[in-house]
Protein backbone atom coordinates (compact mmCIF):
# COMPACT_ATOMS: atom_id res chain seq x y z
CA UNK A 1 0.00 0.00 0.00
CA UNK A 2 1.17 3.51 -0.82
CA UNK A 3 -0.54 6.88 -1.08
CA UNK A 4 -0.25 9.03 -4.14
CA UNK A 5 -1.53 12.52 -4.83
CA UNK A 6 -1.33 14.95 -7.71
CA UNK A 7 -2.49 18.52 -8.19
CA UNK A 8 -2.63 20.37 -11.51
CA UNK A 9 -3.48 24.06 -11.26
CA UNK A 10 -5.80 25.52 -13.92
CA UNK A 11 -6.26 28.96 -12.37
CA UNK A 12 -2.83 30.72 -12.27
CA UNK A 13 -3.91 32.69 -9.19
CA UNK A 14 -3.67 29.45 -7.20
CA UNK A 15 -0.11 28.63 -8.27
CA UNK A 16 1.37 30.33 -5.21
CA UNK A 17 -0.67 27.97 -3.00
CA UNK A 18 0.39 24.75 -4.74
CA UNK A 19 2.78 23.59 -2.00
CA UNK A 20 0.30 24.37 0.74
CA UNK A 21 -2.49 22.33 -0.88
CA UNK A 22 -0.26 19.43 -1.87
CA UNK A 23 1.05 19.25 1.70
CA UNK A 24 -2.46 18.88 3.13
CA UNK A 25 -3.23 16.13 0.62
CA UNK A 26 -0.04 14.27 1.51
CA UNK A 27 -0.64 14.41 5.24
CA UNK A 28 -4.06 12.79 4.68
CA UNK A 29 -2.23 9.88 3.01
CA UNK A 30 0.05 9.24 6.01
CA UNK A 31 -1.58 5.92 6.95
CA UNK A 32 -1.10 4.61 3.44
CA UNK A 33 2.65 5.22 3.53
CA UNK A 34 4.52 6.08 6.72
CA UNK A 35 7.95 4.88 5.51
CA UNK A 36 8.99 7.72 3.25
CA UNK A 37 7.65 10.77 1.45
CA UNK A 38 8.46 12.44 -1.83
CA UNK A 39 7.30 15.49 -3.73
CA UNK A 40 7.81 16.65 -7.32
CA UNK A 41 7.04 20.32 -7.93
CA UNK A 42 6.91 21.94 -11.36
CA UNK A 43 7.72 25.63 -11.25
CA UNK A 44 8.65 27.89 -14.16
CA UNK A 45 10.82 30.26 -12.13
CA UNK A 46 13.98 29.30 -14.03
CA UNK A 47 14.88 31.75 -16.77
CA UNK A 48 15.03 30.69 -20.41
CA UNK A 49 17.95 28.41 -21.12
CA UNK A 50 18.45 27.61 -17.46
CA UNK A 51 18.39 24.02 -16.26
CA UNK A 52 17.69 22.74 -12.78
CA UNK A 53 19.16 19.58 -11.30
CA UNK A 54 18.45 18.27 -7.82
CA UNK A 55 20.86 15.93 -6.03
CA UNK A 56 20.84 14.50 -2.54
CA UNK A 57 23.31 13.00 -0.11
CA UNK A 58 22.27 10.79 2.79
CA UNK A 59 25.64 11.32 4.52
CA UNK A 60 24.93 13.54 7.55
CA UNK A 61 28.26 15.39 7.39
CA UNK A 62 28.37 15.86 3.62
CA UNK A 63 30.52 18.80 2.61
CA UNK A 64 28.07 20.85 0.53
CA UNK A 65 30.33 23.90 0.74
CA UNK A 66 33.04 22.09 -1.15
CA UNK A 67 30.50 20.76 -3.61
CA UNK A 68 29.14 24.27 -4.27
CA UNK A 69 32.66 25.55 -4.84
CA UNK A 70 33.31 22.77 -7.36
CA UNK A 71 30.06 23.58 -9.20
CA UNK A 72 31.07 27.24 -9.44
CA UNK A 73 34.57 26.37 -10.62
CA UNK A 74 33.27 23.97 -13.25
CA UNK A 75 30.16 25.74 -14.52
CA UNK A 76 30.97 29.38 -13.83
CA UNK A 77 29.69 32.19 -11.62
CA UNK A 78 26.19 32.12 -13.10
CA UNK A 79 25.60 28.68 -11.58
CA UNK A 80 23.84 28.50 -8.27
CA UNK A 81 23.42 25.83 -5.57
CA UNK A 82 20.52 26.23 -3.18
CA UNK A 83 20.35 23.87 -0.23
CA UNK A 84 17.05 22.38 0.96
CA UNK A 85 17.87 20.09 3.87
CA UNK A 86 20.10 17.38 2.35
CA UNK A 87 19.12 18.20 -1.25
CA UNK A 88 21.06 20.58 -3.47
CA UNK A 89 19.11 22.37 -6.20
CA UNK A 90 21.64 23.31 -8.86
CA UNK A 91 20.62 25.91 -11.46
CA UNK A 92 22.84 26.89 -14.36
CA UNK A 93 22.87 27.49 -18.07
CA UNK A 94 24.10 24.53 -20.03
CA UNK A 95 23.44 21.06 -21.30
CA UNK A 96 21.78 18.88 -18.65
CA UNK A 97 23.54 15.78 -20.03
CA UNK A 98 26.95 17.40 -19.38
CA UNK A 99 26.01 18.26 -15.81
CA UNK A 100 24.69 14.75 -15.25
CA UNK A 101 27.93 13.20 -16.56
CA UNK A 102 29.96 15.56 -14.39
CA UNK A 103 27.93 14.54 -11.34
CA UNK A 104 28.23 10.88 -12.27
CA UNK A 105 32.01 11.05 -12.74
CA UNK A 106 32.93 13.40 -9.90
CA UNK A 107 30.23 12.79 -7.32
CA UNK A 108 29.03 9.19 -7.59
CA UNK A 109 28.12 9.43 -3.89
CA UNK A 110 25.24 11.78 -4.78
CA UNK A 111 21.83 10.59 -5.95
CA UNK A 112 20.20 12.75 -8.61
CA UNK A 113 16.49 13.10 -7.91
CA UNK A 114 15.52 15.23 -10.92
CA UNK A 115 16.79 17.05 -13.97
CA UNK A 116 15.02 19.46 -16.30
CA UNK A 117 13.90 23.04 -16.63
CA UNK A 118 10.96 23.24 -14.27
CA UNK A 119 10.96 20.07 -12.12
CA UNK A 120 12.34 19.73 -8.58
CA UNK A 121 12.05 16.49 -6.58
CA UNK A 122 12.55 16.18 -2.84
CA UNK A 123 12.33 12.82 -1.10
CA UNK A 124 13.29 11.41 2.23
CA UNK A 125 12.43 8.70 4.74
CA UNK A 126 9.90 9.73 7.34
CA UNK A 127 6.29 10.78 7.84
CA UNK A 128 4.76 13.25 5.36
CA UNK A 129 4.43 16.01 7.96
CA UNK A 130 8.11 15.80 8.94
CA UNK A 131 9.37 15.68 5.36
CA UNK A 132 7.10 18.59 4.34
CA UNK A 133 8.50 20.69 7.18
CA UNK A 134 12.11 19.74 6.44
CA UNK A 135 11.92 20.96 2.85
CA UNK A 136 9.50 23.84 3.37
CA UNK A 137 7.06 22.36 0.85
CA UNK A 138 4.13 24.46 2.09
CA UNK A 139 5.83 27.65 0.89
CA UNK A 140 6.51 26.35 -2.62
CA UNK A 141 4.62 27.56 -5.65
CA UNK A 142 4.20 26.03 -9.07
CA UNK A 143 1.91 24.83 -11.83
CA UNK A 144 1.57 21.15 -10.93
CA UNK A 145 2.90 18.71 -8.38
CA UNK A 146 2.93 15.05 -7.42
CA UNK A 147 3.39 13.47 -4.03
CA UNK A 148 3.92 9.99 -2.66
CA UNK A 149 3.76 8.35 0.75
CA UNK A 150 5.49 4.99 0.67
CA UNK A 151 4.78 1.74 2.46
CA UNK A 152 7.67 -0.34 1.15
CA UNK A 153 6.88 -3.77 -0.27
CA UNK A 154 9.23 -4.37 -3.17
CA UNK A 155 12.56 -2.93 -2.06
CA UNK A 156 14.19 -1.51 1.05
CA UNK A 157 13.14 1.61 2.96
CA UNK A 158 15.81 4.01 1.77
CA UNK A 159 15.82 7.56 0.53
CA UNK A 160 16.79 6.51 -2.99
CA UNK A 161 13.94 3.96 -3.18
CA UNK A 162 11.43 6.69 -2.30
CA UNK A 163 9.18 8.11 -4.99
CA UNK A 164 8.82 10.15 -7.21
CA UNK A 165 11.18 8.60 -9.73
CA UNK A 166 12.60 10.64 -12.56
CA UNK A 167 14.60 9.12 -15.39
CA UNK A 168 14.27 11.80 -18.05
CA UNK A 169 14.13 15.56 -18.37
CA UNK A 170 11.19 16.99 -16.43
CA UNK A 171 9.50 13.57 -16.31
CA UNK A 172 8.50 11.90 -13.09
CA UNK A 173 6.22 9.18 -11.88
CA UNK A 174 4.64 8.10 -8.60
CA UNK A 175 3.25 4.60 -8.19
CA UNK A 176 0.92 2.64 -5.95
CA UNK A 177 1.34 -1.06 -6.61
CA UNK A 178 4.08 -3.44 -7.68
CA UNK A 179 5.52 -4.28 -11.08
CA UNK A 180 6.02 -7.89 -12.18
CA UNK A 181 8.28 -7.65 -15.21
CA UNK A 182 10.61 -4.88 -14.09
CA UNK A 183 13.85 -6.89 -14.16
CA UNK A 184 13.50 -7.94 -17.78
CA UNK A 185 12.18 -4.50 -18.76
CA UNK A 186 15.12 -2.80 -17.02
CA UNK A 187 17.58 -4.87 -19.09
CA UNK A 188 15.70 -4.04 -22.27
CA UNK A 189 15.64 -0.33 -21.48
CA UNK A 190 19.34 -0.31 -20.57
CA UNK A 191 20.02 -1.63 -24.07
CA UNK A 192 18.18 1.41 -25.39
CA UNK A 193 20.39 3.68 -23.27
CA UNK A 194 18.05 4.44 -20.36
CA UNK A 195 20.05 4.78 -17.14
CA UNK A 196 18.84 3.61 -13.73
CA UNK A 197 20.08 4.55 -10.29
CA UNK A 198 18.28 1.92 -8.17
CA UNK A 199 16.86 -1.63 -8.24
CA UNK A 200 13.36 -0.29 -7.66
CA UNK A 201 10.44 -1.46 -9.83
CA UNK A 202 8.87 1.99 -10.15
CA UNK A 203 12.05 3.48 -11.59
CA UNK A 204 11.65 0.99 -14.46
CA UNK A 205 8.16 2.32 -15.21
CA UNK A 206 9.56 5.87 -15.26
CA UNK A 207 12.38 4.65 -17.50
CA UNK A 208 9.88 3.03 -19.84
CA UNK A 209 8.06 6.35 -20.30
CA UNK A 210 11.35 8.18 -20.84
CA UNK A 211 12.25 5.71 -23.59
CA UNK A 212 8.87 5.95 -25.30
CA UNK A 213 8.90 9.76 -25.20
CA UNK A 214 12.40 9.71 -26.71
CA UNK A 215 11.03 7.47 -29.46
CA UNK A 216 8.48 10.14 -30.30
CA UNK A 217 5.39 8.93 -28.46
CA UNK A 218 3.18 11.51 -26.80
CA UNK A 219 2.63 10.93 -23.08
CA UNK A 220 -0.83 9.49 -23.84
CA UNK A 221 0.62 7.13 -26.44
CA UNK A 222 3.40 6.01 -24.11
CA UNK A 223 0.96 5.25 -21.31
CA UNK A 224 -1.41 3.41 -23.67
CA UNK A 225 1.48 1.26 -24.93
CA UNK A 226 2.41 0.67 -21.30
CA UNK A 227 -0.85 -1.22 -20.74
CA UNK A 228 0.59 -3.93 -23.00
CA UNK A 229 4.22 -3.81 -21.88
CA UNK A 230 4.23 -2.95 -18.19
CA UNK A 231 3.00 -5.94 -16.19
CA UNK A 232 1.87 -5.56 -12.62
CA UNK A 233 -0.49 -3.71 -10.35
CA UNK A 234 -0.35 0.01 -10.68
CA UNK A 235 -1.97 3.34 -10.34
CA UNK A 236 0.46 5.89 -11.79
CA UNK A 237 0.41 9.65 -11.60
CA UNK A 238 2.83 11.14 -14.10
CA UNK A 239 4.20 14.65 -14.48
CA UNK A 240 5.94 16.16 -17.50
CA UNK A 241 7.17 19.67 -18.28
CA UNK A 242 3.63 20.78 -19.13
CA UNK A 243 1.43 17.75 -18.51
CA UNK A 244 -0.18 15.62 -15.84
CA UNK A 245 -1.59 12.12 -16.35
CA UNK A 246 -3.20 9.33 -14.34
CA UNK A 247 -3.60 5.66 -15.30
CA UNK A 248 -4.66 2.44 -13.62
CA UNK A 249 -3.69 -1.04 -14.84
CA UNK A 250 -6.37 -3.20 -16.53
CA UNK A 251 -7.21 -5.08 -13.30
CA UNK A 252 -7.67 -1.81 -11.46
CA UNK A 253 -7.03 -3.16 -7.97
CA UNK A 254 -5.17 -0.08 -6.74
CA UNK A 255 -7.43 2.81 -5.82
CA UNK A 256 -7.59 6.25 -7.42
CA UNK A 257 -9.97 9.18 -7.35
CA UNK A 258 -9.99 12.17 -9.67
CA UNK A 259 -11.67 15.51 -9.10
CA UNK A 260 -11.88 18.64 -11.21
CA UNK A 261 -13.08 22.20 -10.74
CA UNK A 262 -12.54 25.34 -12.82
CA UNK A 263 -9.44 26.00 -10.69
CA UNK A 264 -7.69 22.61 -10.46
CA UNK A 265 -7.51 18.92 -11.27
CA UNK A 266 -6.62 16.64 -8.39
CA UNK A 267 -5.80 12.97 -8.09
CA UNK A 268 -5.43 10.91 -4.92
CA UNK A 269 -5.49 7.32 -3.72
CA UNK A 270 -8.47 8.24 -1.55
CA UNK A 271 -11.06 11.01 -1.60
CA UNK A 272 -10.16 12.25 1.88
CA UNK A 273 -6.97 13.80 0.42
CA UNK A 274 -9.03 15.70 -2.16
CA UNK A 275 -11.51 16.83 0.50
CA UNK A 276 -8.82 19.17 1.86
CA UNK A 277 -8.84 21.31 -1.33
CA UNK A 278 -10.77 24.58 -1.69
CA UNK A 279 -13.99 23.93 -3.60
CA UNK A 280 -13.78 20.14 -3.18
CA UNK A 281 -17.39 19.98 -2.02
CA UNK A 282 -18.62 21.12 -5.44
CA UNK A 283 -15.94 19.41 -7.57
CA UNK A 284 -16.77 16.81 -10.20
CA UNK A 285 -15.50 13.61 -8.58
CA UNK A 286 -15.02 10.28 -10.33
CA UNK A 287 -13.07 7.05 -10.18
CA UNK A 288 -10.75 6.67 -13.18
CA UNK A 289 -11.56 3.57 -15.20
CA UNK A 290 -8.92 0.87 -15.49
CA UNK A 291 -6.84 0.84 -18.71
CA UNK A 292 -7.71 4.40 -19.67
CA UNK A 293 -5.40 7.41 -19.85
CA UNK A 294 -6.52 10.64 -18.19
CA UNK A 295 -4.32 13.63 -18.99
CA UNK A 296 -4.22 17.39 -18.76
CA UNK A 297 -1.82 19.84 -20.39
CA UNK A 298 -0.95 23.47 -19.78
CA UNK A 299 -1.83 25.83 -22.60
CA UNK B 1 -32.58 13.17 15.80
CA UNK B 2 -28.93 13.19 16.72
CA UNK B 3 -26.35 15.08 14.61
CA UNK B 4 -22.73 14.03 14.66
CA UNK B 5 -20.17 16.27 12.94
CA UNK B 6 -17.03 14.38 11.92
CA UNK B 7 -15.09 17.65 11.83
CA UNK B 8 -15.57 17.65 15.61
CA UNK B 9 -15.96 13.97 16.53
CA UNK B 10 -13.91 10.88 15.71
CA UNK B 11 -15.40 8.08 13.59
CA UNK B 12 -14.80 5.78 16.54
CA UNK B 13 -17.07 7.95 18.71
CA UNK B 14 -19.74 8.01 16.01
CA UNK B 15 -19.74 4.23 15.74
CA UNK B 16 -19.83 3.85 19.53
CA UNK B 17 -22.95 6.05 19.59
CA UNK B 18 -24.54 3.97 16.82
CA UNK B 19 -23.78 0.75 18.69
CA UNK B 20 -25.17 2.07 21.97
CA UNK B 21 -28.80 2.02 20.83
CA UNK B 22 -31.01 -0.61 19.21
CA UNK B 23 -33.44 1.94 17.79
CA UNK B 24 -36.35 0.87 19.97
CA UNK B 25 -34.90 2.09 23.22
CA UNK B 26 -33.01 5.32 22.62
CA UNK B 27 -32.11 7.51 19.69
CA UNK B 28 -33.21 6.12 16.31
CA UNK B 29 -32.31 8.77 13.74
CA UNK B 30 -28.78 10.01 13.11
CA UNK B 31 -27.31 12.53 10.73
CA UNK B 32 -23.57 12.46 10.04
CA UNK B 33 -21.99 15.70 8.82
CA UNK B 34 -18.62 16.32 7.11
CA UNK B 35 -17.69 12.71 6.33
CA UNK B 36 -15.05 14.02 3.85
CA UNK B 37 -14.04 10.56 2.69
CA UNK B 38 -13.32 9.18 6.16
CA UNK B 39 -13.28 5.39 6.45
CA UNK B 40 -15.44 2.95 8.44
CA UNK B 41 -18.39 5.30 8.93
CA UNK B 42 -21.48 3.62 10.40
CA UNK B 43 -20.02 0.11 10.47
CA UNK B 44 -21.28 -2.79 12.55
CA UNK B 45 -24.71 -1.34 13.39
CA UNK B 46 -27.01 -3.87 15.03
CA UNK B 47 -30.19 -1.84 15.54
CA UNK B 48 -33.13 -0.51 13.55
CA UNK B 49 -31.56 2.90 13.06
CA UNK B 50 -31.93 5.46 10.33
CA UNK B 51 -28.54 6.99 9.48
CA UNK B 52 -27.93 9.67 6.85
CA UNK B 53 -24.37 10.58 5.88
CA UNK B 54 -24.30 14.02 4.28
CA UNK B 55 -21.48 14.00 1.72
CA UNK B 56 -18.82 11.63 0.41
CA UNK B 57 -17.87 8.64 2.56
CA UNK B 58 -14.62 6.66 2.44
CA UNK B 59 -13.97 2.94 2.51
CA UNK B 60 -16.25 0.35 4.15
CA UNK B 61 -19.18 2.66 4.91
CA UNK B 62 -22.13 0.67 6.25
CA UNK B 63 -20.03 -2.49 6.56
CA UNK B 64 -21.49 -5.47 8.46
CA UNK B 65 -24.80 -3.64 8.72
CA UNK B 66 -27.70 -5.36 10.49
CA UNK B 67 -31.24 -3.92 10.51
CA UNK B 68 -30.29 -0.25 9.93
CA UNK B 69 -31.16 1.95 6.95
CA UNK B 70 -28.08 3.91 5.95
CA UNK B 71 -28.02 6.60 3.24
CA UNK B 72 -24.92 8.29 1.81
CA UNK B 73 -25.89 11.44 -0.08
CA UNK B 74 -22.58 11.61 -1.99
CA UNK B 75 -20.17 8.92 -3.23
CA UNK B 76 -18.83 5.94 -1.30
CA UNK B 77 -15.32 4.46 -1.33
CA UNK B 78 -14.20 0.85 -1.63
CA UNK B 79 -16.03 -1.90 0.25
CA UNK B 80 -19.40 -0.19 0.60
CA UNK B 81 -21.69 -2.34 2.82
CA UNK B 82 -19.10 -5.08 2.93
CA UNK B 83 -20.53 -8.23 4.56
CA UNK B 84 -23.94 -6.63 5.06
CA UNK B 85 -26.26 -8.96 6.99
CA UNK B 86 -29.64 -7.18 6.65
CA UNK B 87 -31.15 -3.71 6.38
CA UNK B 88 -30.56 -1.22 3.58
CA UNK B 89 -27.51 0.76 2.51
CA UNK B 90 -28.16 3.38 -0.17
CA UNK B 91 -25.66 5.61 -1.99
CA UNK B 92 -27.00 8.52 -4.00
CA UNK B 93 -23.78 8.93 -5.98
CA UNK B 94 -21.24 6.33 -7.17
CA UNK B 95 -19.46 3.60 -5.27
CA UNK B 96 -15.91 2.32 -5.65
CA UNK B 97 -14.77 -1.27 -6.00
CA UNK B 98 -16.14 -4.37 -4.23
CA UNK B 99 -19.50 -2.89 -3.30
CA UNK B 100 -21.47 -5.32 -1.12
CA UNK B 101 -18.60 -7.83 -1.05
CA UNK B 102 -19.46 -11.10 0.77
CA UNK B 103 -22.85 -9.64 1.75
CA UNK B 104 -25.17 -12.19 3.36
CA UNK B 105 -28.50 -10.37 3.28
CA UNK B 106 -30.20 -7.01 3.05
CA UNK B 107 -30.26 -4.60 0.14
CA UNK B 108 -27.54 -2.32 -1.26
CA UNK B 109 -28.66 0.44 -3.64
CA UNK B 110 -26.18 2.50 -5.65
CA UNK B 111 -28.09 5.15 -7.57
CA UNK B 112 -25.04 6.02 -9.72
CA UNK B 113 -22.32 3.66 -10.97
CA UNK B 114 -20.57 0.89 -9.04
CA UNK B 115 -16.94 0.20 -9.96
CA UNK B 116 -15.10 -3.12 -10.37
CA UNK B 117 -15.93 -6.32 -8.49
CA UNK B 118 -19.35 -5.18 -7.32
CA UNK B 119 -20.89 -8.03 -5.30
CA UNK B 120 -17.73 -10.14 -5.24
CA UNK B 121 -18.28 -13.35 -3.28
CA UNK B 122 -21.84 -12.29 -2.36
CA UNK B 123 -23.75 -14.80 -0.28
CA UNK B 124 -27.36 -13.64 -0.22
CA UNK B 125 -27.33 -9.86 -0.47
CA UNK B 126 -29.38 -8.05 -3.14
CA UNK B 127 -27.66 -5.21 -5.02
CA UNK B 128 -29.38 -2.68 -7.29
CA UNK B 129 -27.24 -0.30 -9.34
CA UNK B 130 -28.90 2.61 -11.14
CA UNK B 131 -25.98 3.10 -13.55
CA UNK B 132 -23.15 0.88 -14.78
CA UNK B 133 -21.00 -1.74 -13.05
CA UNK B 134 -17.29 -2.29 -13.70
CA UNK B 135 -15.52 -5.54 -14.52
CA UNK B 136 -15.88 -8.84 -12.61
CA UNK B 137 -19.28 -7.98 -11.13
CA UNK B 138 -20.56 -10.77 -8.82
CA UNK B 139 -17.33 -12.78 -9.18
CA UNK B 140 -17.58 -16.02 -7.18
CA UNK B 141 -21.03 -15.07 -5.89
CA UNK B 142 -22.99 -17.85 -4.22
CA UNK B 143 -26.51 -16.49 -3.81
CA UNK B 144 -28.51 -13.27 -4.05
CA UNK B 145 -29.48 -10.95 -6.90
CA UNK B 146 -27.81 -8.10 -8.78
CA UNK B 147 -29.79 -5.58 -10.84
CA UNK B 148 -27.81 -3.36 -13.23
CA UNK B 149 -29.89 -0.63 -14.86
CA UNK B 150 -26.99 0.49 -17.09
CA UNK B 151 -24.17 -1.54 -18.68
CA UNK B 152 -21.96 -4.27 -17.22
CA UNK B 153 -18.18 -4.48 -17.70
CA UNK B 154 -15.93 -7.39 -18.64
CA UNK B 155 -16.22 -10.88 -17.13
CA UNK B 156 -19.71 -10.27 -15.81
CA UNK B 157 -20.80 -13.03 -13.41
CA UNK B 158 -17.52 -14.93 -13.53
CA UNK B 159 -17.63 -18.26 -11.62
CA UNK B 160 -20.99 -17.68 -9.96
CA UNK B 161 -22.99 -20.39 -8.22
CA UNK B 162 -26.67 -19.49 -7.61
CA UNK B 163 -27.31 -15.87 -8.56
CA UNK B 164 -29.69 -13.93 -10.75
CA UNK B 165 -27.98 -11.10 -12.61
CA UNK B 166 -30.42 -8.67 -14.26
CA UNK B 167 -29.07 -6.19 -16.83
CA UNK B 168 -30.93 -3.51 -18.77
CA UNK B 169 -28.01 -2.28 -20.90
CA UNK B 170 -25.08 -3.97 -22.64
CA UNK B 171 -22.81 -6.64 -21.18
CA UNK B 172 -19.23 -6.17 -22.37
CA UNK B 173 -18.39 -9.84 -21.83
CA UNK B 174 -19.61 -12.75 -19.74
CA UNK B 175 -17.31 -14.49 -17.26
CA UNK B 176 -16.67 -18.21 -16.96
CA UNK B 177 -19.84 -20.30 -16.64
CA UNK B 178 -22.19 -17.31 -16.77
CA UNK B 179 -24.95 -17.54 -19.35
CA UNK B 180 -28.19 -15.87 -20.32
CA UNK B 181 -31.32 -17.46 -18.80
CA UNK B 182 -34.98 -17.31 -19.58
CA UNK B 183 -36.82 -14.50 -17.75
CA UNK B 184 -39.52 -16.68 -16.18
CA UNK B 185 -42.30 -15.45 -13.89
CA UNK B 186 -40.30 -16.10 -10.73
CA UNK B 187 -37.28 -14.11 -11.93
CA UNK B 188 -39.48 -11.30 -13.23
CA UNK B 189 -41.13 -11.12 -9.85
CA UNK B 190 -37.75 -10.89 -8.07
CA UNK B 191 -36.66 -8.10 -10.44
CA UNK B 192 -39.92 -6.16 -10.12
CA UNK B 193 -39.76 -6.35 -6.34
CA UNK B 194 -36.11 -5.21 -6.20
CA UNK B 195 -36.71 -2.26 -8.52
CA UNK B 196 -39.67 -1.22 -6.42
CA UNK B 197 -37.77 -1.51 -3.14
CA UNK B 198 -34.77 0.36 -4.55
CA UNK B 199 -36.90 3.26 -5.75
CA UNK B 200 -35.09 3.25 -9.10
CA UNK B 201 -37.49 3.67 -11.99
CA UNK B 202 -37.01 1.15 -14.79
CA UNK B 203 -39.25 -1.13 -16.80
CA UNK B 204 -38.63 -4.77 -15.79
CA UNK B 205 -39.60 -5.76 -19.33
CA UNK B 206 -36.37 -4.18 -20.66
CA UNK B 207 -34.04 -6.43 -18.67
CA UNK B 208 -32.29 -9.66 -19.54
CA UNK B 209 -31.25 -12.17 -16.89
CA UNK B 210 -28.02 -14.14 -16.51
CA UNK B 211 -27.15 -17.00 -14.20
CA UNK B 212 -24.79 -19.92 -13.65
CA UNK B 213 -24.29 -22.66 -16.22
CA UNK B 214 -23.67 -24.92 -13.19
CA UNK B 215 -20.57 -26.43 -14.75
CA UNK B 216 -18.32 -25.52 -11.85
CA UNK B 217 -19.80 -27.72 -9.15
CA UNK B 218 -17.76 -30.75 -10.09
CA UNK B 219 -14.10 -31.14 -10.86
CA UNK B 220 -13.44 -31.99 -14.49
CA UNK B 221 -10.27 -33.90 -15.07
CA UNK B 222 -10.08 -32.48 -18.57
CA UNK B 223 -9.42 -29.06 -17.06
CA UNK B 224 -6.46 -30.25 -15.01
CA UNK B 225 -2.96 -29.40 -16.17
CA UNK B 226 -1.09 -32.69 -15.90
Amino acid sequence: MCGIVGLFIKNPALEKELGQHLSKMLVEMTERGPDSTGIAIYNDSASTGEIRITALSTAPEYSWEQFTQEVTETFGESSNVEMKSNHAVITLEGDPKKVQSWLHDNHPELYMTSSGTNITIFKEMGLPKDVIDRFGIEEMSGSHALGHTRMATESAVTTSASHPFSTGQDLCLVHNGSMSNHNRMRKKLQMYGVEFQTENDTEVAAGYLTWRLQEGDTLDEALTRGFEELDGFYTFAVGTHDGFAVVRDPIGAKPAILAETDDWVAMASEFRAIATLPGAESARVWEPEPERVYSWYRN
Amino acid sequence: MSEIDLDKSEVRDLNAALHATDGTNGEKTFKVLNPNGKHNIAVGIDGELDVTIEGHAGHYVGGMNKHAEITVTGNAGAGLAENIMSGLVRVKGNSSQYTGATGRGGLVVVEGDAAARCGISMKGVDIVVGGNVGHMCAFLGQSGNVVVCGDAGDAFGDSIFELNLFVQGEVKSLGTDCEEKEMDAEKLSILTDLLKRSGIEADPGNFRVYGPGRNLYNFKVDNAVL
